[in-house]
Protein backbone atom coordinates (compact mmCIF):
# COMPACT_ATOMS: atom_id res chain seq x y z
CA UNK A 1 0.00 0.00 0.00
CA UNK A 2 2.35 2.69 0.66
CA UNK A 3 4.46 1.32 -2.14
CA UNK A 4 1.25 2.15 -3.96
CA UNK A 5 1.27 5.60 -2.43
CA UNK A 6 4.50 6.65 -3.39
CA UNK A 7 3.92 5.56 -7.39
CA UNK A 8 0.78 7.60 -7.33
CA UNK A 9 1.59 10.39 -9.28
CA UNK A 10 0.59 13.01 -6.85
CA UNK A 11 2.76 11.41 -4.38
CA UNK A 12 6.25 13.85 -5.48
CA UNK A 13 4.03 16.69 -5.50
CA UNK A 14 2.47 15.74 -2.18
CA UNK A 15 5.66 15.46 -0.22
CA UNK A 16 7.04 18.65 -1.63
CA UNK A 17 3.64 20.61 -0.15
CA UNK A 18 4.60 19.02 3.19
CA UNK A 19 8.39 19.96 3.17
CA UNK A 20 7.31 23.71 2.58
CA UNK A 21 4.70 23.65 5.21
CA UNK A 22 6.97 24.46 7.97
CA UNK A 23 7.96 27.70 5.76
CA UNK A 24 4.94 28.75 4.92
CA UNK A 25 3.97 28.74 8.99
CA UNK A 26 7.29 30.26 9.54
CA UNK A 27 6.15 33.01 7.18
CA UNK A 28 3.09 33.13 8.47
CA UNK A 29 3.75 33.35 12.14
CA UNK A 30 6.55 36.23 11.34
CA UNK A 31 3.91 38.28 9.96
CA UNK A 32 1.26 37.91 12.50
CA UNK A 33 3.33 37.86 15.30
CA UNK A 34 2.25 34.21 16.31
CA UNK A 35 5.90 32.74 17.23
CA UNK A 36 5.96 33.41 20.93
CA UNK A 37 7.76 36.34 22.52
CA UNK A 38 10.78 36.72 20.80
CA UNK A 39 10.68 35.55 17.27
CA UNK A 40 13.91 35.97 16.04
CA UNK A 41 14.79 33.22 18.33
CA UNK A 42 12.07 31.07 17.23
CA UNK A 43 13.03 31.31 13.76
CA UNK A 44 16.50 30.81 14.34
CA UNK A 45 16.19 27.69 16.11
CA UNK A 46 13.33 25.95 13.81
CA UNK A 47 14.88 26.59 10.52
CA UNK A 48 17.98 24.97 12.60
CA UNK A 49 15.27 22.32 13.43
CA UNK A 50 14.25 21.74 9.89
CA UNK A 51 17.33 21.09 9.04
CA UNK A 52 18.10 18.60 10.83
CA UNK A 53 14.79 16.75 10.26
CA UNK A 54 15.10 16.92 6.57
CA UNK A 55 19.06 16.04 6.77
CA UNK A 56 17.31 12.97 9.03
CA UNK A 57 14.56 12.21 6.22
CA UNK A 58 17.70 12.42 3.49
CA UNK A 59 19.81 9.76 4.72
CA UNK A 60 16.58 7.85 5.60
CA UNK A 61 15.59 7.41 1.71
CA UNK A 62 18.70 4.70 0.94
CA UNK A 63 18.38 2.35 4.03
CA UNK A 64 14.18 2.52 4.18
CA UNK A 65 14.32 2.35 0.39
CA UNK A 66 16.38 -1.15 0.49
CA UNK A 67 14.98 -2.67 3.63
CA UNK A 68 11.36 -1.81 2.66
CA UNK A 69 12.25 -3.20 -1.02
CA UNK A 70 10.42 0.63 -2.39
CA UNK A 71 12.48 1.70 -5.23
CA UNK A 72 10.27 4.47 -5.52
CA UNK A 73 12.29 6.49 -2.47
CA UNK A 74 15.14 6.68 -5.07
CA UNK A 75 13.44 9.12 -6.95
CA UNK A 76 12.49 11.68 -3.75
CA UNK A 77 16.11 11.58 -1.95
CA UNK A 78 17.42 14.51 -4.16
CA UNK A 79 13.87 16.66 -3.51
CA UNK A 80 14.84 16.07 0.45
CA UNK A 81 18.48 16.92 0.35
CA UNK A 82 17.41 19.95 -1.69
CA UNK A 83 14.78 20.67 0.94
CA UNK A 84 17.54 20.37 3.45
CA UNK A 85 19.95 22.69 1.72
CA UNK A 86 16.61 25.29 1.27
CA UNK A 87 16.47 25.43 5.48
CA UNK A 88 19.84 25.67 6.10
CA UNK A 89 20.19 28.67 3.95
CA UNK A 90 17.32 29.72 5.82
CA UNK A 91 18.88 29.04 8.83
CA UNK A 92 22.16 30.98 7.85
CA UNK A 93 20.12 34.02 6.84
CA UNK A 94 18.20 33.99 9.87
CA UNK A 95 21.23 34.28 11.75
CA UNK A 96 23.12 36.53 9.55
CA UNK A 97 19.95 38.86 9.39
CA UNK A 98 17.92 38.73 12.66
CA UNK A 99 21.14 37.59 15.27
CA UNK A 100 24.01 39.82 13.42
CA UNK A 101 21.88 42.81 11.46
CA UNK A 102 24.39 41.46 8.32
CA UNK A 103 26.95 43.39 10.21
CA UNK A 104 29.94 41.37 7.81
CA UNK A 105 32.71 41.78 10.53
CA UNK A 106 31.00 40.66 13.32
CA UNK A 107 29.61 37.65 11.64
CA UNK A 108 33.48 36.52 10.53
CA UNK A 109 34.75 37.00 13.75
CA UNK A 110 31.86 35.41 15.26
CA UNK A 111 32.61 32.41 12.91
CA UNK A 112 36.26 32.47 13.44
CA UNK A 113 35.47 32.70 17.51
CA UNK A 114 33.16 30.25 18.10
CA UNK A 115 33.74 26.67 17.78
CA UNK A 116 29.84 26.32 17.56
CA UNK A 117 29.42 28.45 15.30
CA UNK A 118 32.29 27.21 12.55
CA UNK A 119 31.11 23.86 13.01
CA UNK A 120 27.68 24.96 11.80
CA UNK A 121 28.82 27.01 8.90
CA UNK A 122 31.74 24.18 7.84
CA UNK A 123 28.44 22.23 7.63
CA UNK A 124 26.79 24.32 5.43
CA UNK A 125 29.46 25.44 3.48
CA UNK A 126 30.11 21.19 2.72
CA UNK A 127 26.63 20.96 1.87
CA UNK A 128 26.65 23.50 -0.73
CA UNK A 129 28.44 21.29 -3.70
CA UNK A 130 26.12 18.92 -2.98
CA UNK A 131 23.16 21.52 -3.92
CA UNK A 132 24.84 22.81 -6.94
CA UNK A 133 25.58 19.47 -8.26
CA UNK A 134 22.56 17.77 -7.67
CA UNK A 135 21.05 18.13 -10.94
CA UNK A 136 21.17 15.10 -13.77
CA UNK A 137 23.55 16.63 -16.06
CA UNK A 138 25.98 17.29 -12.83
CA UNK A 139 26.49 13.46 -12.68
CA UNK A 140 27.15 13.55 -16.18
CA UNK A 141 29.57 15.89 -15.69
CA UNK A 142 31.52 14.22 -12.99
CA UNK A 143 30.97 10.93 -13.68
CA UNK A 144 28.65 8.61 -11.74
CA UNK A 145 31.95 8.08 -9.33
CA UNK A 146 33.11 11.06 -8.59
CA UNK A 147 29.45 12.33 -8.25
CA UNK A 148 28.91 9.24 -5.62
CA UNK A 149 32.08 10.15 -3.46
CA UNK A 150 31.56 13.97 -3.30
CA UNK A 151 28.05 13.18 -2.53
CA UNK A 152 29.16 10.95 0.82
CA UNK A 153 30.28 14.50 1.83
CA UNK A 154 26.84 14.28 3.83
CA UNK A 155 27.65 12.16 5.97
CA UNK A 156 30.39 14.70 7.17
CA UNK A 157 27.42 16.94 7.19
CA UNK A 158 25.27 14.60 9.49
CA UNK A 159 28.20 14.16 11.93
CA UNK A 160 29.38 18.38 12.05
CA UNK A 161 25.36 19.33 12.12
CA UNK A 162 24.94 17.11 15.48
CA UNK A 163 27.97 18.72 17.36
CA UNK A 164 26.83 22.08 16.09
CA UNK A 165 23.25 21.08 17.80
CA UNK A 166 25.34 19.59 20.66
CA UNK A 167 27.10 22.33 21.28
CA UNK A 168 24.49 24.97 21.04
CA UNK A 169 22.57 23.15 23.74
CA UNK A 170 26.01 22.41 25.94
CA UNK A 171 25.69 25.46 27.38
CA UNK A 172 22.10 24.54 29.09
CA UNK A 173 23.20 21.05 29.39
CA UNK A 174 19.91 20.45 27.68
CA UNK A 175 20.84 17.32 25.40
CA UNK A 176 17.60 15.07 24.99
CA UNK A 177 16.72 16.65 21.84
CA UNK A 178 20.47 16.37 20.41
CA UNK A 179 20.23 12.32 21.85
CA UNK A 180 17.60 11.73 19.38
CA UNK A 181 19.10 13.26 16.53
CA UNK A 182 22.77 11.83 16.96
CA UNK A 183 20.83 8.63 17.70
CA UNK A 184 18.95 8.68 14.31
CA UNK A 185 22.48 10.37 12.29
CA UNK A 186 24.24 7.13 14.29
CA UNK A 187 21.86 4.21 13.09
CA UNK A 188 21.43 5.49 9.55
CA UNK A 189 25.34 5.69 9.25
CA UNK A 190 26.03 2.47 10.82
CA UNK A 191 23.55 1.01 8.10
CA UNK A 192 25.55 2.07 5.53
CA UNK A 193 29.34 1.18 6.89
CA UNK A 194 28.05 -2.19 7.84
CA UNK A 195 26.77 -2.43 4.31
CA UNK A 196 30.26 -1.12 2.75
CA UNK A 197 32.96 -2.71 1.56
CA UNK A 198 35.55 -1.91 4.15
CA UNK A 199 33.16 -3.69 6.57
CA UNK A 200 32.87 -6.97 4.33
CA UNK A 201 36.77 -6.59 3.84
CA UNK A 202 37.79 -6.93 7.54
CA UNK A 203 34.77 -9.73 8.50
CA UNK A 204 36.98 -11.86 5.54
CA UNK A 205 40.04 -10.41 6.62
CA UNK A 206 38.92 -11.97 10.01
CA UNK A 207 40.29 -8.14 11.81
CA UNK A 208 38.01 -8.64 14.21
CA UNK A 209 38.01 -12.32 14.89
CA UNK A 210 41.54 -12.71 15.34
CA UNK B 1 27.74 48.24 66.38
CA UNK B 2 27.88 45.13 64.74
CA UNK B 3 26.29 46.30 61.58
CA UNK B 4 28.02 49.61 61.09
CA UNK B 5 29.76 48.03 58.14
CA UNK B 6 26.55 47.73 56.30
CA UNK B 7 24.16 50.58 57.72
CA UNK B 8 25.32 52.42 55.37
CA UNK B 9 23.74 50.76 52.55
CA UNK B 10 20.09 51.13 53.75
CA UNK B 11 19.10 54.48 52.10
CA UNK B 12 21.93 56.20 50.23
CA UNK B 13 25.05 55.25 51.58
CA UNK B 14 26.30 53.00 48.14
CA UNK B 15 24.91 55.55 46.21
CA UNK B 16 27.20 57.28 43.90
CA UNK B 17 26.27 58.68 40.42
CA UNK B 18 28.83 59.48 38.34
CA UNK B 19 28.68 63.35 38.64
CA UNK B 20 28.35 62.89 34.86
CA UNK B 21 25.13 61.32 35.04
CA UNK B 22 23.52 63.70 36.93
CA UNK B 23 21.09 65.55 35.12
CA UNK B 24 21.47 69.33 35.86
CA UNK B 25 18.55 71.00 37.38
CA UNK B 26 17.44 73.09 34.77
CA UNK B 27 17.24 70.75 32.15
CA UNK B 28 15.33 68.01 34.83
CA UNK B 29 12.92 70.91 35.18
CA UNK B 30 12.62 71.35 31.66
CA UNK B 31 12.01 67.64 30.86
CA UNK B 32 9.37 67.44 33.29
CA UNK B 33 7.38 70.34 32.46
CA UNK B 34 7.91 69.25 29.09
CA UNK B 35 6.43 66.22 29.92
CA UNK B 36 3.37 67.39 31.59
CA UNK B 37 2.64 69.62 28.83
CA UNK B 38 2.35 66.50 26.58
CA UNK B 39 0.55 64.80 29.05
CA UNK B 40 -1.98 67.77 29.17
CA UNK B 41 -2.10 67.39 25.66
CA UNK B 42 -3.04 64.83 23.01
CA UNK B 43 -1.34 61.97 24.38
CA UNK B 44 -4.07 62.21 27.57
CA UNK B 45 -3.81 59.82 30.50
CA UNK B 46 -1.36 56.67 29.76
CA UNK B 47 1.22 60.34 29.35
CA UNK B 48 0.10 61.84 32.37
CA UNK B 49 0.90 58.22 34.49
CA UNK B 50 4.21 57.87 32.57
CA UNK B 51 5.46 61.42 33.69
CA UNK B 52 4.38 61.06 37.16
CA UNK B 53 6.64 58.06 37.35
CA UNK B 54 10.10 60.13 38.18
CA UNK B 55 8.16 62.01 41.34
CA UNK B 56 8.63 60.35 43.94
CA UNK B 57 4.71 59.72 44.69
CA UNK B 58 4.16 57.51 47.41
CA UNK B 59 1.51 55.16 45.26
CA UNK B 60 2.46 52.84 42.75
CA UNK B 61 3.11 54.14 39.32
CA UNK B 62 -0.19 54.42 37.03
CA UNK B 63 2.33 53.06 34.43
CA UNK B 64 2.15 49.56 34.93
CA UNK B 65 -0.91 47.88 33.95
CA UNK B 66 -2.47 45.81 36.21
CA UNK B 67 -3.45 42.30 34.23
CA UNK B 68 -5.97 41.58 36.67
CA UNK B 69 -5.22 37.81 36.70
CA UNK B 70 -3.72 37.31 40.36
CA UNK B 71 -4.27 38.89 43.88
CA UNK B 72 -3.16 42.65 43.83
CA UNK B 73 0.42 43.67 45.33
CA UNK B 74 1.12 47.41 44.93
CA UNK B 75 4.18 49.19 46.43
CA UNK B 76 5.24 52.77 46.48
CA UNK B 77 7.55 53.92 43.76
CA UNK B 78 10.72 53.27 45.25
CA UNK B 79 13.55 55.80 46.40
CA UNK B 80 16.06 53.90 45.59
CA UNK B 81 18.62 55.17 42.98
CA UNK B 82 18.16 53.43 39.25
CA UNK B 83 14.98 51.60 40.80
CA UNK B 84 13.15 53.15 38.48
CA UNK B 85 14.10 53.03 34.72
CA UNK B 86 11.88 55.09 32.37
CA UNK B 87 12.08 52.82 29.65
CA UNK B 88 9.04 51.05 28.03
CA UNK B 89 7.88 48.40 30.45
CA UNK B 90 7.40 45.09 28.66
CA UNK B 91 4.12 43.32 28.17
CA UNK B 92 2.91 41.47 31.30
CA UNK B 93 2.39 38.42 28.58
CA UNK B 94 5.52 38.22 27.81
CA UNK B 95 7.05 38.64 31.00
CA UNK B 96 4.68 35.62 32.35
CA UNK B 97 5.28 33.40 28.85
CA UNK B 98 8.99 33.91 28.30
CA UNK B 99 10.69 31.95 31.02
CA UNK B 100 13.37 30.05 32.17
CA UNK B 101 12.63 28.44 35.12
CA UNK B 102 14.24 24.45 34.09
CA UNK B 103 12.46 23.01 37.56
CA UNK B 104 9.48 23.28 34.88
CA UNK B 105 11.39 21.98 31.86
CA UNK B 106 14.03 23.59 29.37
CA UNK B 107 11.71 25.34 27.17
CA UNK B 108 10.71 28.62 27.45
CA UNK B 109 7.41 28.08 27.19
CA UNK B 110 7.31 25.16 29.40
CA UNK B 111 7.14 27.23 32.95
CA UNK B 112 3.84 28.88 32.11
CA UNK B 113 2.39 25.51 30.95
CA UNK B 114 3.61 23.83 33.93
CA UNK B 115 4.04 25.84 37.05
CA UNK B 116 0.13 26.03 38.27
CA UNK B 117 1.62 22.90 40.06
CA UNK B 118 3.59 24.39 42.28
CA UNK B 119 2.31 24.78 45.76
CA UNK B 120 2.87 28.23 47.04
CA UNK B 121 1.00 28.17 50.48
CA UNK B 122 2.05 27.55 53.06
CA UNK B 123 5.35 28.63 52.43
CA UNK B 124 8.21 29.15 55.15
CA UNK B 125 12.02 30.38 53.80
CA UNK B 126 14.30 29.50 56.30
CA UNK B 127 17.09 31.66 57.64
CA UNK B 128 20.94 30.06 58.74
CA UNK B 129 23.97 30.07 58.65
CA UNK B 130 26.21 32.56 60.73
CA UNK B 131 23.47 34.95 61.59
CA UNK B 132 22.81 35.65 65.34
CA UNK B 133 19.23 35.30 64.68
CA UNK B 134 18.28 32.27 62.49
CA UNK B 135 15.10 31.12 61.74
CA UNK B 136 11.77 30.49 60.30
CA UNK B 137 9.95 33.23 58.32
CA UNK B 138 6.18 31.89 56.97
CA UNK B 139 5.35 34.13 53.50
CA UNK B 140 3.03 36.58 55.62
CA UNK B 141 5.85 37.53 58.10
CA UNK B 142 8.23 38.32 54.88
CA UNK B 143 5.40 40.44 53.52
CA UNK B 144 5.34 42.45 56.61
CA UNK B 145 8.45 42.93 57.43
CA UNK B 146 9.56 46.04 55.27
CA UNK B 147 7.25 48.04 53.28
CA UNK B 148 6.61 47.07 49.36
CA UNK B 149 8.24 48.83 46.76
CA UNK B 150 7.46 49.31 43.18
CA UNK B 151 10.85 48.92 40.94
CA UNK B 152 11.31 48.76 37.79
CA UNK B 153 14.53 46.69 36.61
CA UNK B 154 16.22 46.09 33.34
CA UNK B 155 16.26 42.16 33.26
CA UNK B 156 19.48 40.96 30.91
CA UNK B 157 19.44 37.35 30.30
CA UNK B 158 22.68 35.80 29.36
CA UNK B 159 20.93 34.29 26.45
CA UNK B 160 20.93 37.66 24.96
CA UNK B 161 17.51 38.85 25.36
CA UNK B 162 15.99 41.78 28.11
CA UNK B 163 12.81 43.15 29.20
CA UNK B 164 11.98 45.53 31.34
CA UNK B 165 9.60 44.72 34.34
CA UNK B 166 7.99 46.30 36.94
CA UNK B 167 9.12 44.25 40.39
CA UNK B 168 7.08 44.54 43.93
CA UNK B 169 9.17 44.05 46.91
CA UNK B 170 12.07 45.58 49.14
CA UNK B 171 15.78 45.51 49.87
CA UNK B 172 16.78 42.21 50.61
CA UNK B 173 19.28 43.87 53.27
CA UNK B 174 15.78 45.16 55.08
CA UNK B 175 15.90 40.72 55.63
CA UNK B 176 19.36 40.77 56.32
CA UNK B 177 19.35 43.30 58.81
CA UNK B 178 16.76 41.74 61.16
CA UNK B 179 18.79 38.09 60.86
CA UNK B 180 22.11 40.08 62.31
CA UNK B 181 24.76 38.49 60.28
CA UNK B 182 27.65 37.32 62.29
CA UNK B 183 31.42 39.49 61.13
CA UNK B 184 32.53 35.89 59.76
CA UNK B 185 29.23 35.83 57.24
CA UNK B 186 30.92 36.68 53.56
CA UNK B 187 28.63 35.15 50.97
CA UNK B 188 24.85 34.47 51.13
CA UNK B 189 24.01 31.57 49.20
CA UNK B 190 20.07 31.17 48.02
CA UNK B 191 18.62 27.81 48.01
CA UNK B 192 15.33 27.38 45.94
CA UNK B 193 12.12 25.15 45.73
CA UNK B 194 13.34 21.35 44.28
CA UNK B 195 10.04 19.09 44.51
CA UNK B 196 9.58 16.35 41.88
CA UNK B 197 6.48 15.94 42.90
CA UNK B 198 5.02 19.38 42.27
CA UNK B 199 8.02 20.78 39.63
CA UNK B 200 8.46 18.05 36.68
CA UNK B 201 11.72 19.04 35.73
CA UNK B 202 13.42 18.42 38.78
CA UNK B 203 13.01 14.86 36.74
CA UNK B 204 15.30 15.52 34.53
CA UNK B 205 18.95 15.66 35.43
CA UNK B 206 19.72 18.75 33.50
CA UNK B 207 21.09 20.38 36.55
CA UNK B 208 21.71 19.02 40.02
CA UNK B 209 18.54 20.53 41.95
CA UNK B 210 18.02 22.26 44.22
CA UNK B 211 19.01 25.37 42.04
CA UNK B 212 21.77 27.64 44.13
CA UNK B 213 22.83 30.92 44.27
CA UNK B 214 24.71 32.74 45.68
CA UNK B 215 25.82 36.57 46.24
CA UNK B 216 28.86 38.62 48.17
CA UNK B 217 27.87 40.06 50.89
CA UNK B 218 28.25 43.33 50.05
CA UNK B 219 26.22 42.74 47.27
CA UNK B 220 23.08 41.18 48.74
CA UNK B 221 23.24 44.21 50.96
CA UNK B 222 23.27 46.49 48.21
CA UNK B 223 19.99 48.44 48.75
CA UNK B 224 19.17 47.55 44.43
CA UNK B 225 19.39 43.93 45.52
CA UNK B 226 15.56 42.93 45.52
CA UNK B 227 13.96 40.45 47.42
CA UNK B 228 10.44 40.49 44.97
CA UNK B 229 7.05 39.16 45.92
CA UNK B 230 5.04 40.30 43.24
CA UNK B 231 4.97 42.04 39.48
CA UNK B 232 2.54 44.15 37.90
CA UNK B 233 0.99 45.08 40.95
CA UNK B 234 -0.41 41.51 41.30
CA UNK B 235 1.51 38.78 43.17
CA UNK B 236 4.29 37.14 41.23
CA UNK B 237 2.68 34.45 39.05
CA UNK B 238 4.40 30.71 39.73
CA UNK B 239 6.25 30.48 35.96
CA UNK B 240 8.09 34.39 37.42
CA UNK B 241 9.22 32.30 40.67
CA UNK B 242 6.73 32.78 43.38
CA UNK B 243 6.30 33.38 46.21
CA UNK B 244 9.42 35.22 46.84
CA UNK B 245 12.47 35.69 44.55
CA UNK B 246 15.44 37.47 44.18
CA UNK B 247 15.97 40.03 41.42
CA UNK B 248 19.37 41.60 40.85
CA UNK B 249 19.49 43.65 38.21
CA UNK B 250 22.63 44.35 37.45
CA UNK B 251 23.45 40.20 36.97
CA UNK B 252 22.48 38.37 34.19
CA UNK B 253 18.98 36.71 34.84
CA UNK B 254 19.77 33.35 36.07
CA UNK B 255 21.35 35.00 39.41
CA UNK B 256 18.19 35.76 40.36
CA UNK B 257 17.08 32.93 42.19
CA UNK B 258 13.14 32.32 41.78
CA UNK B 259 10.68 30.24 44.79
CA UNK B 260 13.19 30.93 47.56
CA UNK B 261 13.12 28.18 50.34
CA UNK B 262 16.58 29.26 52.08
CA UNK B 263 18.80 31.89 52.74
CA UNK B 264 22.31 30.82 54.40
CA UNK B 265 25.30 33.26 55.51
CA UNK B 266 28.34 31.20 55.00
CA UNK B 267 32.17 32.09 54.77
CA UNK B 268 33.04 30.87 51.82
CA UNK B 269 31.89 31.46 48.10
CA UNK B 270 29.18 29.45 47.68
CA UNK B 271 28.96 27.45 44.05
CA UNK B 272 25.92 28.55 42.01
CA UNK B 273 24.37 25.59 40.25
CA UNK B 274 25.03 27.28 36.29
CA UNK B 275 28.76 27.70 38.24
CA UNK B 276 29.15 23.93 38.94
CA UNK B 277 27.34 22.59 35.76
CA UNK B 278 29.62 24.47 33.43
CA UNK B 279 32.29 26.59 34.83
CA UNK B 280 33.98 27.88 32.21
CA UNK B 281 30.80 29.40 31.32
CA UNK B 282 28.89 31.15 33.82
CA UNK B 283 31.10 32.27 36.66
CA UNK B 284 30.08 33.10 40.35
CA UNK B 285 30.11 37.04 39.55
CA UNK B 286 27.45 37.01 36.21
CA UNK B 287 27.33 40.85 36.18
CA UNK B 288 25.93 42.05 32.69
CA UNK B 289 29.46 42.58 30.84
CA UNK B 290 29.11 43.71 27.18
CA UNK B 291 33.35 42.95 27.12
CA UNK B 292 33.46 39.63 28.37
CA UNK B 293 31.60 37.14 25.76
CA UNK B 294 30.06 33.73 27.00
CA UNK B 295 32.19 31.25 24.97
CA UNK B 296 29.29 30.79 22.32
CA UNK B 297 27.74 33.99 21.74
CA UNK B 298 28.99 37.57 22.17
CA UNK B 299 27.31 39.94 25.30
CA UNK B 300 27.74 43.13 23.19
CA UNK B 301 24.16 43.25 22.69
CA UNK B 302 20.51 42.26 23.27
CA UNK B 303 17.21 41.64 21.92
CA UNK B 304 14.33 44.11 23.95
CA UNK B 305 11.66 41.05 24.14
CA UNK B 306 8.27 42.81 22.49
CA UNK B 307 10.13 45.85 21.62
CA UNK B 308 13.42 45.62 18.98
CA UNK B 309 11.58 44.35 15.86
CA UNK B 310 12.55 41.34 13.78
CA UNK B 311 14.45 42.97 11.62
CA UNK B 312 15.48 45.65 14.09
CA UNK B 313 19.44 45.78 15.07
CA UNK B 314 19.93 44.30 18.55
CA UNK B 315 20.65 47.27 21.13
CA UNK B 316 23.96 47.23 22.99
CA UNK B 317 24.24 45.97 26.22
CA UNK B 318 25.25 48.40 29.07
CA UNK B 319 28.08 47.63 31.72
CA UNK B 320 26.37 46.29 34.67
CA UNK B 321 23.36 46.99 32.52
CA UNK B 322 23.21 50.34 33.06
CA UNK B 323 23.68 49.70 36.81
CA UNK B 324 26.92 50.80 36.70
CA UNK B 325 26.52 54.32 38.99
CA UNK B 326 24.93 52.66 41.43
CA UNK B 327 26.89 49.19 42.12
CA UNK B 328 30.45 49.97 39.80
CA UNK B 329 32.08 50.78 42.78
CA UNK B 330 31.39 47.22 44.57
CA UNK B 331 34.10 45.93 41.92
CA UNK B 332 37.02 48.50 41.95
CA UNK B 333 39.92 46.88 41.26
CA UNK B 334 38.61 43.50 40.66
CA UNK B 335 39.46 42.20 36.74
CA UNK B 336 35.98 41.51 35.62
CA UNK B 337 37.63 39.53 32.52
CA UNK B 338 38.55 36.98 34.92
CA UNK B 339 35.97 37.09 37.41
CA UNK B 340 32.99 37.44 35.07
Amino acid sequence: MLRQALQHRSAKPALWLLCVLPFVWLVWGAANDALGANPAEYLIRATGDWTLRLLCITLAATPLRVLLGLPELAKLRRMFGLFTYFYVVLHLLCYSWLDMGFEWGDIAEDIAKRPFILVGFTAFVLLTPLAVTSFNRAIRWLGAKRWQWLHRLVYMVAVLAVLHFFWMRAGKSNFSEVFVYASVFFALLAWRFLRSSLWHWLLRSGGFTR
Amino acid sequence: MRFNQFSKSSDSGFVHPLSSEITPQIAYAQRRDWLKQMAAGAAGLSMAAWASRESLAQAPSEAVVRPGKLAQLTGAVSRVSGANTMEKITTFADASSYNNFYEFGTDKSDPAKYAHTLQTKPWTVEVEGLVKKPGRFDLDALLKLSPMEERIYRLRCVEGWSMVIPWVGYSLAELIKRVEPLGSAKYVEFITQADPKTMPGVRSRVLDWPYVEGLRMDEAMHPLTLLSFGMYGEVLPNQNGAPVRLVVPWKYGFKSAKSLVKIRFVEKQPINSWGRSAPQEYGFYSNVNPNVSHPRWSQATERRIGEDGLFAKKRKTLMFNGYEAQVGQLYTGMDLTKLY
